[in-house]
Formats: C-alpha cells, sequence, structure tokens
C-alpha cells in the first residue's frame, strides 16, 4: 500500500464525527456609507509604512508618474501607461531579467481598507516575480474596488481561476533584528497605492 | 441557607487567618457556617502532578465531608476550579456531580449567591490585586485581559466597598505569578523569576499589601518578599473584607 | 544543527535563567508582541466570534479532512501540480532529494517552514551533498549560527543584534562591531538577491491549503517565498494534513486573524496564493503526515492539529518567556509544541507538559481556540499512565495519597510538618530543599485552622 493509501485510511478511521462549517454571517461589516473607505484604505497602508496619494483622475496618476524621479529602469503592466514606462508583457523571459528595475507600476483589482493590502493577479502581473523583484512597487486601485474587510474581498474574487495571485500590503519588511523594523527585506524597499477616484 | 466551610490544606495549616475571616465573614453576612472536621484536601497536587488516578481518596472524603450543605464555600479560586471540574465518584457521579456543582469561591459566593452590596470593612492602605489564574481564567472571576471582552471583577467590586482602600493599577494585569503546584520546586528557576516579576510590578506601583483569592500565590509571593526583605505584606482578600486593619 | 538532547526543560530552564538581565530582555520583547496583538485585537469588534468562526471551520476540516485531502489533491493535479504524499519526515525528505536529483539541482533555497524543521530537512539534505540557504532573515541568522529556530514565527528572538553583527562579520564579510539593524538586512538583502536569482529549486512552506480549488497561500513579510519561487524552475512546498482548509472564502476569516495573532500586524506584506505553475515550470506539493493522522485519533488532543502556526501562544505564555525556545528541544516549542510533542516520542517530550502552571493565557489568544491548557493537564494524566515519570515522584504522590485520604494522617503530617518548621528550621530551609533556594518558608503559625476551630467552635461534625 503506499502511503498516500495509508495515510488516507488512518485518516478516515482517525476523523471524529462529522462537524458542520458555521453559518457565517460575513460579510459583516458592508460598507454603510459611513466609513470614507478610501481614508480608511490609507490610513492603513501608512500605518503599516506603505504610502498612499488620492488623486482624481488617470490622468492626475500619469502626472504623478512622470514626475517621480524612477531611477534607471521603470516598467509597468498598465496598457495606459505603456507610452511612459517600458511595458512588460508575460512573455518576458526569463524572469531575473527583470532584476535591475528601479520603479515598477502595476493595477491592482481590489484594495482592503482593514489592513492597507491590494490584490493583484497573474494577468495584472505579467510575470509572477515583478512587484517583489522591483525596488519600488506602485500599485493603481479606481476607489469603486476599495473594500472594507477581507470578506468583501474575497466575495470579490469569487471563484476566479488563475496561475498565481497575492494580497500585497505595504513595502517588503522584517523585525527578526530585535524587532527592529527594517522596511526593504528582500522585496521592494517602498510600496506606493495611487487610489484614483473618478 | 447552610454552608460548608472548605478550607484548603495549606491555608488550614499555614495560613489559619485567612480561613478564620472567611469564616466571620459569612457569619457576618448572616449565613449558618459549619466546618467539617474530618476534610483534608481536594486532590489537585495529585491530579496536576499526572496522578488524577489517585485522587479517589480525597474525592469519596469530600462528598462524605460536604454533601449535606447548600453550598460550599472556599478562600481559593484553584482548589473550587479543581472540584468543580474533576471531582467524581464512580459509585456515585450523580452526588459528586451535584456537590462540584454546589462549591463556591468567597468572592463569587458573596458577589453571585449572597449579592452583598456593602460591606463594613475599612483597609486604609496601598494594595495591588492579585488575580490567580484558576480563579479568574477558570471561574471567571473577573475578565481576561486576552479577550476582547467588557471588563469587569467580582474581587474587584468587593474590594472597592472598602473604606479608604487604595487599588494601584499594574502593569501587567493578569500575568500568573508562578506558583503553579508542583511546578514552584520542579522549575524552580522559573517559578522564582515570575513570581520576582509579579512581586516588582505590585512594588514599582507603591503597594504596601498584595491580595488575592488563592493564598497558594500569595505564599509563593511573600517567600520573595521575605527573602528581599521587603515590609510589602500578603493578605488573603477575606481579611480585607472581613475587616481586618492590620495583621 | 541537532535540536534534541537528554536534557528537559527545567534544567534548560534554569541554565536560561543564569542571565537574569537577558531572561528580562527576553521576556519583554515578547510581551511587547502580546500588547502589539491585545491593541490590535481590540479594533475588531467581532475578534471573538472570528475566532469562534476559525475554530468550528477547523473543526469541520478535521471530521472530514480525508474528503478534503482527496479534493485537494484532484484539484492540484487538474491545475498541473504534482502531488507527493509522505508518511514521515524522512519519506519527505526523500521525496524532496529525488525532486533536486531528477533536475540536476545541487543548491536550493527555502522560505520559512516548520514542518521541515521537525523533518530535519537542511541536515538531510546537507549530508546528501546538496546546499540549503534559508532565506526568510531570522532562519538564515540561526542557519549562520548553527542553531534551531526558537520560536515558530521570530526564529532568532533569543539573539542579541551584537550576537547577529558577530555572526554577520563571520560569514558575510560586514564591518566588525556593527550591530545596526538597517545595515544588517541590507547586506542580508544583497547576499540573499544572489541566491534568489542563481538557484533553480526553492522550497516553501504552505500556511493554508485550499480543498475548494487545489490552491495554497503562503505568508511572507519578506518576500523571499515568492522571490525563491518565481525565479526558480521547480517550485516545491511542503505541508502537514492539517494545513487544509475548505474553501476559498475562508481565507478571509483565517487571515484576519493570523497576523494580528502573531505579531500584531493587521496582515503580512504578502499572502500569495499558488494555483499553477508558470508556464514552462514545476510546482510540487509534498502533503507530510508525521503523527498527525495518530493526534488525529486522539479524541483529548485532536484539536491541537487546527494550529495555524501563529505564534501567539508563545508571546503569551510566562514560562516561555523566561525559558526560551531551545528549553523545549523541540522543532515547535511553546505551549502548542508541548501538546504536539508527546504524540511524535511520549518518553523524549514527557518534560513538556510539566513544563507549565496551566495558567490558561495560550487558550485565550489562540486563533482557533485550541483547549491548550485542558489539554496539557491530560497529556499530564496520559504521561504518569504510560510509566514516563520518575520512581521518586510515584513514591512520593502515594504517601501524598496515603497522608491526604485520611483525615487523622493529614492532622498529623500538618502538625508535625509545622513544629519542624518551628523548632527545627534547619531541616528544611537548606539546599536540599528547591523551595528555600530563592525564598522563605512560610511562618509556622502556632496551631491550624482545624486547631483553632475546634478550641474555639467545638462543634464541628465529625464524619468519616
Amino acid at each position: 500500500m503506499s502511503s498516500r493509501e495509508n495515510i488516507l485510511n488512518v485518516v478516515k478511521a482517525s476523523q471524529p464525527d462529522y462537524a458542520p462549517l458555521p453559518h457565517m454571517d460575513y460579510p459583516a461589516n458592508k460598507n454603510t456609507g459611513e466609513v470614507n473607505l478610501q481614508e480608511k484604505f490609507a490610513a492603513s497602508l501608512t500605518a503599516i509604512g506603505g504610502k498612499a496619494e488620492i488623486v482624481s483622475t488617470m490622468q492626475d496618476a500619469r502626472d504623478y508618474i512622470q514626475k517621480l524621479d524612477k531611477g534607471k529602469r521603470s516598467v509597468t503592466t498598465v496598457p495606459m501607461l505603456n507610452d511612459l514606462l517600458e511595458p512588460i508583457s508575460s512573455g518576458l523571459t526569463p524572469a531575473q531579467s527583470l532584476q535591475d528595475v528601479d520603479y515598477a507600476v502595476i493595477e491592482a483589482g481590489i484594495a482592503v481598507a482593514e489592513n492597507g493590502a491590494v490584490w493583484v493577479t497573474e494577468e495584472g502581473l505579467g510575470i509572477r516575480v515583478l512587484p517583489f523583484i522591483c525596488q519600488h512597487l506602485i500599485a493603481i486601485i479606481r476607489v469603486e474596488n476599495i473594500v472594507p474587510d477581507m470578506h468583501q474581498a474575497y466575495e470579490m474574487i469569487g471563484g476566479r481561476q488563475y496561475g498565481f495571485a497575492t494580497f500585497i500590503a505595504g513595502p517588503s519588511k522584517t523585525a527578526d533584528i530585535e524587532q527592529s523594523l527594517v522596511l526593504g527585506a528582500h522585496g521592494p524597499r517602498s510600496m506606493t497605492v495611487l487610489i484614483i477616484m473618478a | 441557607m447552610k454552608v460548608g466551610l472548605f478550607i484548603p490544606c495549606y491555608v488550614d495549616q499555614f495560613y489559619p487567618g485567612a480561613a478564620i475571616a472567611t469564616m466571620q465573614l459569612l457569619e457576618k453576612l448572616g449565613v449558618e457556617v459549619v466546618y467539617p472536621k474530618n476534610q483534608t484536601c481536594c486532590g489537585q497536587p495529585m491530579a496536576n502532578s499526572g496522578f488524577e488516578h489517585l485522587t479517589g481518596g480525597c474525592n469519596s472524603l469530600f462528598i462524605t465531608n460536604f454533601s449535606e450543605f447548600d453550598y460550599i464555600v472556599a478562600p481559593s479560586g484553584s482548589c473550587v476550579l479543581h472540584i468543580r471540574e474533576h471531582l467524581h465518584d464512580d459509585a456515585n457521579p450523580q452526588l459528586a456531580s451535584e456537590v462540584a456543582s454546589k462549591v463556591y469561591e468567597l468572592t463569587s459566593f458573596l458577589v453571585d449567591v449572597l449579592k452583598v452590596k456593602d460591606l463594613s470593612a475599612r483597609f486604609p492602605h496601598r494594595v495591588g490585586m492579585h488575580q490567580s489564574c484558576h480563579g479568574q481564567r477558570g471561574l471567571h472571576l473577573s475578565q481576561m485581559s486576552e479577550l476582547v471582552a467588557p471588563e469587569f471583577s467580582k474581587p474587584g467590586y468587593l474590594l472597592n466597598m472598602v473604606k479608604d482602600i487604595e487599588l494601584i493599577p499594574l502593569s501587567r494585569v493578569d500575568e500568573c505569578c508562578g506558583f503553579g503546584g508542583t511546578f514552584c520546586v520542579a522549575e524552580e528557576a522559573v517559578s522564582v523569576k515570575m513570581g520576582k516579576d509579579r512581586v516588582a510590578d505590585h512594588l514599582q506601583h507603591g503597594a504596601e499589601y498584595i491580595t488575592g483569592v488563592d493564598m497558594s500565590c500569595l505564599m509563593h509571593m511573600e517567600g520573595i518578599l521575605h527573602r528581599q526583605q521587603s515590609k510589602v505584606k500578603v493578605i488573603h482578600i477575606a481579611e480585607i473584607l472581613n475587616g481586618q486593619a492590620e495583621l | 544543527m541537532m535540536m534534541k538532547t537528554e536534557a528537559e526543560h527545567a534544567e534548560l530552564a534554569q541554565d536560561f535563567n543564569k542571565d537574569e538581565e537577558r531572561v528580562n530582555w527576553h521576556d519583554e520583547t515578547l510581551w511587547w508582541l502580546r500588547q502589539k496583538r491585545d491593541r490590535i485585537a481590540h479594533q475588531i469588534p467581532e475578534w471573538e466570534q472570528l475566532r469562534e468562526t476559525a475554530s468550528t471551520i477547523k473543526g469541520n476540516v478535521l471530521s472530514n479532512l480525508s474528503a478534503y485531502l482527496t479534493q485537494f489533491e484532484e484539484k492540484a493535479i487538474a491545475n498541473g501540480v504534482t502531488v507527493h504524499w509522505a508518511a514521515d519526515g524522512a519519506e519527505h525528505n526523500n521525496i524532496v532529494l529525488e525532486i533536486l536529483k531528477s533536475h540536476g539541482v545541487t543548491r536550493m533555497v527555502k522560505s520559512k517552514s516548520m514542518l521541515t524543521e521537525e523533518c530535519h530537512l537542511n541536515e538531510f539534505l546537507e549530508q546528501q551533498g546538496l546546499e540549503v540557504i534559508d532565506s526568510d532573515l531570522g532562519e538564515r541568522i540561526v542557519q549562520l549560527a548553527k542553531e534551531a529556530p526558537s520560536h515558530i514565527v521570530l526564529p532568532c528572538i533569543h539573539k542579541k543584534k551584537e550576537e547577529i553583527g558577530e555572526l554577520f562579520h563571520q560569514y558575510l564579510g560586514t564591518p566588525e562591531g556593527n550591530a545596526d539593524p538597517q545595515f544588517l538586512t541590507e547586506t542580508a538583502r544583497q547576499h540573499l538577491r544572489e541566491v534568489f536569482l542563481t538557484r533553480k529549486a526553492a522550497l516553501t512552506g504552505v500556511n493554508f491549503a485550499i480543498a475548494e480549488t487545489g490552491e495554497f497561500v503562503v505568508c511572507t513579510n519578506e518576500g523571499n517565498a515568492d522571490m525563491g519561487a518565481h525565479l526558480a524552475d521547480v517550485h516545491i512546498a511542503s505541508m502537514g494534513i492539517e494545513k487544509i482548509i475548505p474553501e476559498r472564502k475562508h481565507l478571509g476569516v483565517f487571515l484576519r486573524l493570523l497576523t494580528r495573532s502573531a505579531t500584531g500586524q493587521p496582515i503580512t506584506t504578502y499572502s500569495s496564493h499558488f494555483m499553477k505553475p508558470n508556464p514552462g515550470k514545476e510546482m510540487h506539493i509534498v502533503i507530510v503526515d508525521n503523527g498527525r493522522s495518530v493526534q488525529l485519533g486522539r479524541a483529548d488532543f485532536r484539536n491541537s492539529l487546527k494550529c495555524i502556526r501563529c505564534g501567539a501562544c508563545m508571546n503569551t505564555c510566562p514560562v516561555y518567556r523566561r525559558s526560551g525556545g531551545h528549553s523545549y528541544h523541540t522543532a515547535i516549542a511553546g505551549p502548542i509544541g508541548s501538546i504536539l510533542a508527546p504524540n511524535l516520542d511520549m518518553k523524549e517530550y514527557a518534560d513538556l507538559p510539566f513544563a507549565s502552571t496551566l495558567c490558561g493565557s495560550c487558550s485565550n489568544v489562540c486563533p482557533v481556540k485550541i483547549d491548550i491548557h485542558t489539554q496539557l493537564y491530560k497529556w499530564r494524566q496520559m504521561i504518569v499512565q504510560n510509566g514516563y515519570t520518575t520512581t521518586t515522584k510515584k513514591t512520593g504522590m502515594k504517601i501524598m495519597n496515603t497522608v491526604l485520604s485520611s483525615p487523622g494522617a493529614y492532622r498529623l503530617g500538618g502538625k508535625a510538618g509545622r513544629a519542624v518548621l518551628k523548632y527545627a528550621p534547619f531541616m528544611v530551609n537548606n539546599k536540599l530543599n528547591p523551595w528555600y533556594k530563592q525564598r522563605d518558608m512560610p511562618n509556622p503559625p502556632k496551631e491550624s485552622f482545624g486547631e483553632w476551630y475546634s478550641k474555639n467552635k467545638g462543634e464541628g461534625k465529625d464524619k468519616a
């Protein structure tokens, strides 16, 4: 008998009587409009070492990006920015070739106000390693895609299929050395989210 | 209402003052109190050491001594918790369960059963309240700092009825003192370090007395205080509530 | 890097306590994490409801685990992932070795996986002539120090920055005496970046495995799991059978609880959902039992398998904070470790359930409401019943039982004890009495309460 069979047999024989799943009254925190979600998101992101900029339109976002000192190599997976930055497409191999990217600008599908996280899928990243290997990350989110909490986020994600997806909450960090917080562990040293109101 | 007085073995032998105060306090509140002379120990020291299977003798004695009373009251959280959770008798499980359900720690008896609203006690001193773990987390004598839940404290409620008492704040409101039964000698180094830290918290906040519902915790802290030649004293909450101004 | 020793917790803890200032530092650091956890938990009014929900979900998982495991495997395979099963640590290690050998890989980068600590994977691969580099900063530090991690979330919490600076000076060429966390982290960033860019195989742990979709989630603050996995050709993910959760939406519950409980952060920087291998690359999952199915069969202890490895129990445990993870001489230390380890080897870990005062704080902070302190008590009974206790203790307890079961013997014993303390204190106030080492004995009163009552009340009821 293979280990697989063995394990499954013992598990089946050992598991207790069926206990049902709980009734989940989530999302419990439906946004009643009382909470200003973009402000709550901005506060959460700032608290975890990220930066939030609320801009009126996509044009304002373009202006913001244009004005930035973006180092030697800046890339994007946002089609509307292809004239400003180097476009990245999924056909690019190998992933190691992105090691010298200074700024990467991506578009996020969802932003979560309770913790400052944004959700991106492989589709939006082009190359999976992009938001980790760059030195600085910028994510663009539309205000209507900001949800109060993780339950609402997963409701929006639904049963979508992807090869890879991730929640990114602020810049990479560690506190492994005597609990001193250092930003920029292995991933980006900074993370900015541009919230587009229009 | 007839109450059987259940006195922990180490209180009986080393801190009779706490037992006397418990009895006098209950009598002052109009309760008929009887002390069954043949009680010994609840069995917790053996059970917590992994020898619960040896506690049959203690269990039988307890049931024999206490089954006749309406309530059984003890000046101890941990002994009461042990009885509540572990008293059993294979020969008569129903009786054991009934007896266990009638056992109360002193402050919860005063608050939940007697519904005491005031006390004629005076204790003009700075007092630190030590939250003994079994009473707090086991019997829910007061809210636990880990939980996101409303605050309350039965011992605190009673202490606030005592005139001129000043309750001091603590940095860590409900950290364990480190007594833990046989832990106090089996893991002596950690036990003492925990006790020293608890004592230091009280001293830093200016306590003259440290009180609580469990004499075991207080005995452990007293041992440390005496070794440090500190003037700070321990006193069981029963003695404060009973109106002992000095010891 | 051997973790197992002959010494028991009490002895190791005593050693740890020789340096009181260091104990204070260790204790205060972990207590601060407990405070951060409290602060952020109080920002969520429905926190206790969340815990209850998470506990119930995990209860459902344990009751239906075989079905969920096969569902997970089916979905993962359909996603193009290769699924392996390992009965124990040795089999897990061999599976990993075979995958690496089949790709001609001799150097692997690893992100944090306590499961691989349990399996002693690094040691095994190194014995086979392979190189494994741990990419989590804390793990890299203990790897350089040739120690095991002392905490499941904060691997080098026991190390001072000066010690880390010294390690980096020795192995990574940093200037002697430099203990600046910013500088040291930047050094590690550069050193490990080179590792990420060149390794063809990466191994990660798994925080949650979703039966509904076959995907799994890996949570890090540093981004090291992603750097390793996305740059390698082969990604191996090791998971215990209990990492399963039923549906993707349940992640909402667990991701809200995990990091708040662990470090007081609202979420880890990265919560990466791996579903399919990168086109042209390989993804492997190794599902490991290693004693978990046995624990599942223990009615008193199976709830320990709900654990999501947050470490909150360690941060709150007054004993762990004052004895350090290494004094538990097992991969997973602290309260949760003390109820998991005896299942693996009751003899080796018989001391752990006794390294506790049963204060109950751990059970209160556990995001999945494991009744840790109750299980500690029950393991004590189990260990004694199975004979893993000393003759001295057994004899002592039998004597105690005899005395305490007899009112006469009890009264006599108590009187004798008080007399000794009064008239011959030197008999107990000496080095043979562990109580006396750092505490005074209580002052013997002139009479017990029982004696006082007889004298003053006289009508005590006689029943025996």
